[in-house]
């Protein structure tokens, strides 16, 4: 029989075989199992075509069998769709930083951060930067965390300013996410999309702000390729500031969006 | 997202604004209907009839009876 073993189909001359054969012939030590995306703990029957993954805890693997082990717990056959996506992050603050580590730990292969701005320590209270970051561009910073995550992803980075004017350098994307903070810059790209870049996917944002419930944050389908992700009432404000729980939340809507996107439509 | 909104005029013809009914006086335009709406015209996308209307045009442009109109409101955080 022929199963997956981390990630490589590898021939068996038995045909009937369980996890603790494949264990015993390529890798004794190893007490983690994952099957077919799922980990397991019991000794089961494999069956043609299944993948296994075996992993040693606490073993820090070879870079090279290093990928492998990582895209175990994706689900079978999502995982090469997320590889080949490609999604344009506009502003890395609060929502920009949690979406494109949401998006770089499942492995979407391609993306591009554009922020203008340098981290400063008002950003810690939502945005995933580190003390040690104050100072770096977002972009760079944030490049850096990811590639910690995933080396295994393209990160293109932009330090300027994106708006009407040219954000048609993001034809080649599959997804734009606009990040912004300012209510105006946020309605005129989604405007100038909408009418000159029709065919693209594009999720917005509108309403985070506070420690308000939790479930009024949505995402809804605007039109064709067109979707709002918040609560579109809550805006930011004195007293009424951007918390990271609420923040994530909403960076995480888009960010399962853009996942739902690149997975089930095919774009090409 | 409107619903809190009052209908904008009474007497006049009929358009939906976010899938509810409003009357409306003739001549009224975009720019007129987001002041009653109580929008900054900076901050939202206007969609009549499935297109994006320009922000340019929100002053000139004058609403129709049986407009289907979605108001997509954008406020301040990221």
């Amino acid at each position: 029989m022929k199963i997956f073993i981390n990630e490589t189909l590898t021939e068996i001359e038995e045909d009937i075989v369980n996890i603790n054969d494949i264990k015993n012939n390529f890798k004794k030590d190893a007490d983690i199992f994952i099957l077919n995306g799922h980990t397991v703990d019991k000794n089961i029957l494999l069956k043609d075509n299944d993948k296994l993954t075996l992993i040693k805890k606490g073993e820090v693997p070879k870079y090279e069998d290093l990928e492998n082990l990582m895209i175990a717990r994706h689900t079978p056959n999502v995982h090469k769709k997320l590889k080949d996506g490609s999604v344009a992050i506009l502003g890395l603050g609060g929502l920009g930083s949690n979406i494109a580590i949401s998006l770089a730990r499942i492995g979407v292969g391609h993306m591009i951060l554009a922020d203008f701005d340098i981290v400063e320590p008002s950003n810690l209270n939502r945005q995933q930067y580190f003390i040690s970051d104050i100072g770096k561009y977002k972009t760079d910073a944030l490049k850096s965390s990811l590639k910690n995550i995933n080396p295994f992803i393209d990160i293109d980075t932009l330090n300027k300013i994106i708006d009407s004017s040219n954000i048609e350098e993001f034809s080649n994307v599959d997804i734009i996410i606009e990040a912004f903070d300012n209510p105006k810059y946020k309605a005129e790209i989604a405007s100038f999309i909408l009418r000159n870049m029709k065919d693209k996917y594009l999720i917005s944002s509108s309403g985070m702000a506070g420690y308000y419930d939790s479930n009024i944050i949505k995402t809804r389908k605007v039109r064709e390729r067109f979707y709002i992700c918040g609560d579109e009432v809550n805006e930011a404000k004195e007293g009424d500031g951007l918390m990271a729980p609420r923040v994530s939340i909403c960076a995480n809507h888009m960010a399962n969006l853009a996942t739902q996107i690149l997975i089930k439509h095919n774009i090409n | 997202m409107l619903n809190n909104y009052k209908n904008i005029r009474k007497g006049g013809n009929n358009i939906q604004v976010n899938g509810k009914k409003f009357e409306f006086k003739s001549n009224t335009t975009i720019s007129n209907l987001l002041k009653e709406l109580g929008l900054k015209e900076d901050a939202v996308v206007v969609e009549i009839n499935l297109n994006i209307i320009e922000n340019e045009e929100y002053r000139s442009y004058i609403i129709k009876e049986d407009d289907v109109i979605e108001v997509i409101r954008f406020v301040g955080g990221g």
